[in-house]
């Protein structure tokens, strides 16, 4: 079974707020992949996501664009990751998941970046300027032949119609960014927030939400996972990376949960 | 078939809208709506009103009897370098900041590479009483101080765009970024053909006056309304777009698409993006881009900072693969010569941008009964300080 579709039964069973990690591949440094990977499984954390770095990325903050301008600088490539990858993957059981923009994926190909994401044990993939009906079309058969999960992000002014269709094309979880922002830009939801979190959660999705952007503590953490599935950190465990290099990340996972 | 974008949003293989869902909302309200808005009776009226009194429409069709006999074929200059701010991109700027109103939107965002678009933007923001923000690379703005300063003096905010190659590209990644904050109240006018769908086709049908303009123009002057070739400079290809427009499916009306080889195409200092780019997305859309083999997109260069665009708008890239359109690049060398020579026989200084247009016909021989039209998109005003430095003037 995919390693994501069984943290989310487990956690829905015991009751439990996932946590997922994200960090950009080659940051801070390009051989810290292993060492990320494994911190953050042994600190308990549920599913890991792993930013490939691009010249672009347009959906993403100031934080994450530098950890992706450093990465390219450091001589990140796609390839160099799935070779991480393929070492860590055996010592290693947790959900992991690549985040990367669409263009880098074309130019591998698209049935050899899912091959190669099989063989690697990656178990979905969040492809930000994918969208749902382009993916329908064109690479729904693609993803399913080697077991990827696709995620799809949904936003405050998301319609219902298109949250529907895009619970129909989501096989594991949907990334609820929690407003509208990049990534990195919000601290702290107010009431607009709290209210879309109900407002979604109570279409009663087959997918469960997980939520992102904008969660940087233990206090946005519970808020957002009030009536959601879990949540996401990016930014923030970036900046802790910045900080203290490959050091201490247990402790900034035991200040969240 | 058709070289104009299908229904849903595609120049053959190119185009498409591969845009991160923050985006969606804007992007499909402007899909769902720009073609009614821009037929309705009250649009178009303000539209064409505001392109006469405004703007200066329609620019001249003028024949440029030394420059033709020096190159032996009959060469018509269309004087895009007469509108307002000195350039077509004022054509597609009317045209967006009335639909911006209509579709209720009070705050104005806007990408530029030399600032030509960013005035352009800036201009008609002061004249709707708009709020505006110009999203600009910081090394442009070094080196584009004049059209900073217009915009400042236009009431724009000028906001430097400190990521990545901090140009372009990048002023546009952060114009997006804004437009991603701010999904209620803000319309983003870009400044080119190139983006998600609708973008491409929108502004196309915006600038493409200028070849409706040519076939009357064309129809007075030598009795018919097709010449045997329209050419253009590309960058993004706005103005290359608003030329070919009416001809797209004309096939006997050649195409022809001049882009900026900068030091020469293996140089490595090259912005020549059908030579060097391959099948990719930027900024939402399918095109052919320049970028490394592992997908990152790479910072192109050229003499002319309208023309450093790492893609092409989708319309060109399927020009480009079907063979419809020829591609020529020219140096940055051939370019300058060719700005100094217009000048000297013409009495017209053009923007560099448009002197690569101009450089063909040292290389590209045409029969002497040939009609050739060249879209003069831009006057050289912006450029004197390159000019200067250029030939010691």
């Amino acid at each position: 079974m995919n390693r994501i579709k069984q943290k989310l039964q487990e956690s829905t069973q015991k009751g439990q707020k996932l946590l997922s990690i994200y960090f950009t591949a080659g940051y801070p440094e390009p051989q810290d992949t292993a060492t990320i990977l494994t911190e953050l499984e042994k600190s308990g954390v549920d599913m890991i996501e792993i930013g490939l770095p691009f010249s672009d990325p347009l959906a993403d903050g100031p934080t994450i664009q530098r950890s992706s301008e450093i990465a390219l600088k450091n001589g990140m490539t796609t390839l160099r990751l799935f070779e991480q990858l393929k070492n860590v993957r055996d010592s290693i059981s947790i959900p992991l998941l690549i985040m990367g923009y669409f263009n880098p994926i074309l130019q591998f190909g698209v049935e050899s970046f899912c091959q190669k994401c099989k063989e690697a044990g990656v178990d979905g993939l969040i492809v930000p300027d994918l969208p749902v009906d382009e993916y329908n079309t064109h690479y729904r058969s693609i993803f399913q032949k080697y077991d990827l999960l696709p995620v799809f992000l949904i936003t405050p002014q998301t319609s219902e119609e298109r949250i529907r269709a895009i619970d129909d094309a989501s096989e594991g979880f949907i990334y609820m960014v929690s407003s509208a922002s990049v990534t990195g830009a919000t601290s702290g939801f107010g009431q607009a927030q709290k209210k879309y979190f109900e407002r979604v959660s109570k279409m009663a999705l087959k997918a469960p939400l997980i939520v992102g952007f904008g969660i940087n503590n233990s206090e946005t953490f519970a808020q957002a996972t009030e009536s959601t599935a879990g949540a996401i950190i990016g930014s923030a465990f970036i900046k802790h990376l910045t900080e203290n290099k490959t050091a201490k990340i247990a402790d900034f996972v035991n200040s969240i949960r | 078939m058709s070289y104009q974008v299908n229904e849903k949003g595609y120049y053959g293989d190119f185009g498409g809208a591969f845009i991160p869902e923050m985006l969606y909302p804007n992007v499909e309200e402007l899909r769902s709506r720009y073609l009614d808005i821009m037929k309705e009776d009250s649009f178009q009226k303000e539209f064409r009103q505001l392109l006469k009194d405004y703007v200066g429409r329609p620019t001249p069709l003028y024949y440029a009897e030394r420059f033709s006999k020096k190159y032996g074929a009959k060469i018509y200059l269309k004087r895009e370098d007469l509108c307002h701010t000195g350039a077509h991109k004022v054509n597609n700027t009317v045209g967006q900041i009335l639909m911006a109103k209509r579709l209720g939107k009070n705050r104005i965002i806007a990408e530029t590479g030399a600032g030509q678009h960013g005035v352009a933007t800036a201009t008609v923001c002061a004249l709707m009483g708009l709020e505006c923000i110009v999203y600009m690379g910081e090394i442009d703005i070094e080196r584009q101080a004049p059209n900073v300063a217009r915009m400042k003096m236009l009431g724009a905010t000028v906001i430097p765009a400190k990521s990545g190659s901090r140009t372009l590209k990048d002023a546009t990644n952060e114009a997006i970024r804004d437009w991603i904050n701010n999904p209620e109240d803000t319309h983003y006018i870009i400044g080119s053909v190139v983006g998600p769908h609708p973008y491409p086709d929108m502004v196309a049908r915006f600038q493409s006056v200028i070849s409706e303009e040519v076939k009357l123009q064309l129809k007075e002057k030598e009795g018919r309304e097709n010449p045997d070739y329209v050419v253009a400079c590309v960058g993004g290809g706005s103005n290359a777009a608003g030329i070919y427009y009416h001809y797209l499916d004309h096939e006997e009306v050649g195409i022809i698409a001049v882009e900026a080889a900068g030091e020469g195409i293996a140089t490595g200092k090259s912005a020549a993006t059908s030579a060097l780019g391959k099948e990719g997305i930027i900024h939402g859309s399918k095109t052919l881009l320049m970028q490394t083999d592992d997908g990152q997109i790479t910072e192109p260069y050229s003499i002319s900072a309208g023309l450093d665009y790492p893609g092409v708008g989708p319309m060109h890239a399927n020009l480009f693969k079907t063979g419809r359109g020829e591609f020529i690049s020219i140096t940055d060398k051939e370019a300058m010569a060719a700005g100094l020579l217009l000048s000297q026989l013409e009495g017209i200084i053009p923007a560099i941008e448009t002197a690569h247009a101009l450089a063909i016909f040292e290389n590209r021989k045409f029969k002497e009964e040939d009609v050739v039209v060249i879209n003069l998109s831009g006057r050289g005003d912006k450029d004197l300080n390159t000019y200067i430095d250029y030939f010691n003037l």
